[in-house]
């Protein structure tokens, strides 16, 4: 990872002293080990700061919104999965390709510091990864753990190691993590219980929420101008605040605002202080989505308009759905 | 403050029986802004309205709501009777109490709380309603008609009779359709061709219909009064002003092998040809695929022996641009293709007919010049079998799960014309039920049965094959005396079901007119509009709206073109104000609504906004069409930041009317 770390500085620093682009977002070290955060940098010198490893989960697709209102041309540096988020933007004229420089980054998979944590470590103080093993050294000493038992839960989900846009790629292509078995086997475990008892799951993991925005902040699908629940004049705004348990009726019209173009790219529940099962809730609409129009990837390209957009005779019966959406 | 008034309407005692209407004004005075509540036995009579306009008189109210019977029944009365008194007629909501209230409920407990339901539900929304105005649009005088059969014929010449101009596209190169196959007409049996043909030299000579034959339409835009259409005039290959239709070039042409279209392929013809010898016009066409000039390079007698030099080929495709104010689709209808029905032999042998080719091997320019003999051997038959309901009625999934409607009648025709021309040919109808309803048509089946010895037997074919002797062995059951029939005939003639013609769903996707799953054109509403499309400005004639006869055809036709005349009268129209509208600043341009749209309604454009920061900036769009929208608010659903909103209709109105209800 250090190596693309150097191959993606000096890819930086071409293309901003060349004038190529204006800015390039990327991550930049954070006080600890682990919290590298989402950087642009403006001029060759800025990117001595910019870093590299597993601990830069965060999707940076949505960057480009800001370079297009300004009209900035952007590189951005995308794993695999993040370019999903970019075409999806695009599809939705939110960003404008000739603003966009994409560099597909290799990845093997990032990591959760919450799950390393959990194995009583303390004082870390740095974090490195080798062939599918995690050495953590800790101010107490050092401690190896198997990768694939640390990996934050959405690479648990990794749609592979394709970009599915990319204007140039660094480096070489790594193995990203294997899925993990059937993606809707949580949700089919939800729909199997009865609806009593799939109300209170629901209830109970929605009321953790304290409304932060961050789900919607991160997400590649929440690109409106202005939000619904940002607007006053949207009773739905009012209709979320007045419910008992507002952040249901906020979280079910949110997921039904981002079907369809809802990436899985896994950052709503990555970013979520109280870890609200979010990404069940789209994991959801994406299963129906399948078994009513067919497979579908929101974000594979930025042209193919999603299921529930398009009309085809093969469309299930809006009769069948209620039916179906259960199976 | 608003002043409400609330009227709530006995219906005679179609209401009141079930509703407690005057609890109903009880409740609705307690309601804030309600400031005049009040009964009557029929709000919309003359008293009833004289009793709204007072109440807005004497309590100044600015908002009304009528709590009746369906809006699709009274809400334009109400609407005017506001207008009278200076309140907009959007400003005007009905909460129907009957249809959906004292119709449906028995008890009157519950109905009565039902329709006070109702009735919060009305209140609460138009609280929130608006002034609204109709706007105008201009409407182009011309009609366009599509399909040249019988109902194209009727509709245009009762368009053009009236004065307006209209363009016929078929898009072979004759106009004519159907009926110019067939030989007689039930139940009158006068010849086809005599009462059709003069119909088509009335469309071709008349000054204000203009005929576009070997053509197609290729694309529509526009809307209501202002439809913009692309026309495909396809190449004849010969110049249709210097032709004298004397068809030496048809008689001398050396490729003699393509099937006839018009003669159902009992017959071939030349690659330069005039489909029938009364086709209008009677302009010969070359098929570029058979002729030996554009296959080859070699041949051009057909240029050579033109005495008028107007072979030409080098003709190219045009394309015609035009603009119509109404179009009528009559498109017509063809036969149910037999391949999946093996058991009837059809395919297997010559002498297993569709009930159309009949007519052709009947009719006097018929490929026997109609002498009835079997394809096979070119001789007469002894004995034929109709077999009704080929596809139709069908339950299997094969065929068509509707009545094909005609095929009763004209079985009993061909039936007697047998009978008639040839008694000693023995003619037997298999049917499952015989349907004859229709000025003179169950006497004319009797005629059938009674004078002319028709053996009508109750069943089905089971199976037609090829016996050793060249005949025909038919399989059958006899349902009204329970036995299995093995019958010799030398001829099968298979009444085969109908469906739209080919292209009618393309077009229907052209036209933003809607379709049932069989591709027959839907009404806008099955009793009350049944000659219009839901999409305004598309009117329907004939076999494409549903299987009819020529009576039904034509008096469709002329209903189409009334409704026609009707839109065409008119300088302007008012268009309906309840239309959806994009707020700009709030519009991230993800451009859903314009993928719902069914009427091409919203459109991407590139313009300069203030958005919400107060900047200007230019951004992608959306923007509507207020004449093409229809208001039918797919779009506000679509919009997740819900900067489409539909006036009348707005999410506000309708999330206030929820909020009264739960």
């Amino acid at each position: 990872m250090q190596k693309i770390a150097a191959l993606m500085r000096q890819k930086a620093q071409e293309l901003l002293s060349s004038g190529q682009v204006q800015q390039v977002a990327a991550w930049r070290k954070g006080q600890l080990a682990y919290d590298n955060a989402p950087a642009v940098f403006t001029s060759p010198e800025a990117c001595a700061d910019l870093v590299y490893d597993e601990f830069c989960p965060a999707n940076l697709s949505k960057y480009l919104l800001a370079a297009t209102k300004k009209k900035l041309k952007t590189a951005v540096f995308l794993k695999p999965c993040d370019t999903y988020g970019v075409n999806q933007l695009l599809k939705d004229n939110r960003v404008q390709r000739e603003y966009v420089y994409a560099i597909g980054t290799p990845c093997q998979g990032m990591l959760d510091i919450k799950k390393i944590r959990a194995h009583g470590l303390k004082g870390i103080t740095r974090i490195t990864v080798s062939e599918g093993v995690v050495q953590v050294e800790t101010v107490y000493g050092t401690q190896n753990l198997p990768q694939r038992d640390v990996l934050l839960d959405k690479c648990l989900q990794c749609k592979g190691n394709a970009y599915m846009i990319a204007d140039t790629e660094i480096g070489e292509k790594l193995a990203t993590p294997e899925p993990r078995g059937d993606a809707f086997a949580a949700v089919k475990r939800i729909e199997a219980l009865p609806p009593e008892e799939r109300f209170k799951f629901w209830q109970q993991e929605l009321s953790k929420c304290i409304r932060c925005n961050a789900c919607r902040d991160i997400c590649p699908a929440c690109s409106c101008e202005q939000c619904i629940f940002d607007n006053p004049a949207a009773p739905v705004a009012g209709k979320a605040f007045a419910d008992p348990v507002e952040e249901n009726m906020f979280h079910l019209i949110r997921a039904y605002h981002v079907a369809g173009r809802c990436v899985g790219c896994g950052e709503c529940a990555r970013v979520c202080p109280q870890g609200v099962k979010l990404g069940l809730l789209n994991l959801k609409f994406m299963k129906d989505i399948n078994t009513f129009y067919g497979p579908y990837q929101a974000g594979s390209d930025a042209t193919t308009p999603a299921p529930q957009v398009t009309f085809t005779q093969g469309d299930v019966e809006p009769s069948a759905a209620g039916q179906k959406g259960r199976s | 403050m608003q002043k409400i008034g609330v009227f709530v309407c006995w219906c005679g005692s179609n209401i009141a029986t079930t509703v407690d209407v005057a609890q109903v004004v009880a409740a609705v005075k307690t309601i804030p802004n309600v400031a005049f509540a009040a009964d009557y036995k029929y709000m919309c009579s003359e008293g009833g309205q004289e009793l709204i306009h007072k109440a807005v008189q004497d309590y100044q109210l600015d908002r009304i709501v009528v709590c009746s019977c369906s809006p699709r029944m009274h809400e334009a009365t109400f609407r005017n009777c506001a207008e009278q008194v200076g309140i907009n007629p959007y400003l005007v909501e009905i909460a129907n109490i009957r249809e959906q209230c004292s119709w449906i409920i028995k008890d009157r407990a519950q109905a009565t709380a039902k329709a006070i339901q109702l009735a919060k539900a009305a209140i609460a929304k138009v609280r929130f309603n608006t002034p609204l105005t109709p706007g105008e649009s201009k409407v182009v005088k011309r009609a366009l008609v599509i399909g040249g059969g019988i109902a194209g014929i009727q509709a245009a010449l009762d368009i053009a009779e009236a004065g307006y101009k209209v363009d016929i596209v078929e898009r072979q190169p004759a106009i004519g359709g159907r009926m110019a196959q067939l030989d007689k007409t039930f139940p009158t049996l006068d010849c086809s061709a005599c009462i059709l043909t003069p119909k088509m030299m009335d469309a071709a000579n008349h000054p204000n219909i203009k005929l576009y034959t070997y053509s197609e339409v290729e694309a529509v835009s526009g809307f209501v009064g202002n439809f913009e259409v692309k026309i495909r005039q396809k190449a004849r290959s010969v110049d249709a002003k210097r032709c004298t239709g004397c068809g030496i070039c048809t008689e001398k042409c050396p490729s003699r092998k393509t099937s006839s279209e018009f003669e159902l392929g009992l017959k071939t013809r030349g690659a330069i040809y005039i489909p029938f010898s009364q086709a209008l016009p009677k302009v010969p066409v070359i098929d570029r695929e058979h002729c030996l000039k554009f296959q080859t390079g070699k041949c051009g007698i057909c240029s050579k022996v033109c005495p008028a030099e107007c072979i030409d080929y080098t003709q190219q495709d045009e394309i015609i641009t035009e603009h119509y104010g109404a179009i009528v689709a009559a498109t017509g209808f063809d036969l149910l293709p037999l391949d999946k029905f093996g058991e009837y032999g059809y395919q297997d042998s010559p002498d297993v007919i569709t009930s159309l080719e009949f007519e052709r091997l009947t009719n006097a320019t018929g490929p026997t010049e109609g002498h009835l003999v079997c394809p096979s051997t070119g001789k007469e038959p002894k004995s034929v079998i109709i077999v009704s309901c080929v596809g139709s009625r069908d339950t299997s999934g094969r065929g068509k799960t509707y009545c094909s409607k005609i095929c009763c009648m004209y079985n009993a025709k061909q039936a007697m014309y047998i009978r008639e021309k040839y008694p000693q040919i023995d003619v037997t109808v298999f049917y499952i039920d015989v349907r004859t309803p229709g000025k003179a048509f169950d006497e004319f089946y009797r005629r059938a049965v009674e004078e002319f010895n028709v053996h009508y037997i109750k069943g089905q074919v089971g199976k037609v094959l090829k016996d050793a002797r060249g005949g025909l062995t038919v399989f059958a059951s006899d349902l009204l005396s329970d036995k299995h029939l093995m019958l010799h005939a030398d001829m099968v003639i298979l009444a085969t079901a109908v469906k739209p013609a080919a292209g009618a769903r393309k077009l229907a996707t052209m036209l933003t007119a809607s379709m049932d799953n069989d591709d027959f054109f839907t009404e806008a509403h099955p009793k009350l509009r049944p000659v219009e499309s839901p999409t305004a400005g598309i009117f329907l004639a004939g076999m494409c709206q549903g299987p009819k006869d020529i009576p039904e055809t034509v008096s469709q036709a002329g209903a189409a073109a009334v409704k026609v005349v009707g839109l065409l009268a008119k300088d302007k129209l008012r268009t309906n104000p309840c239309v959806a509208h994009c707020q700009e600043n709030i519009c991230s341009g993800c451009l859903a609504c314009e993928k719902v749209c069914p009427y091409g309604a919203i459109t991407a454009e590139t313009k300069t906004v203030i958005n919400l920061a107060g900047v200007k900036e230019q951004r992608t769009v959306a923007v509507v069409n207020q004449t093409l929208c229809q208001g039918c608010g797919a779009c506000t659903v679509a919009c997740p930041a819900a900067a489409m909103d539909l006036k009348g209709f707005s999410n506000q109105e309708i999330l206030a009317e929820v909020d009264a209800l739960c």
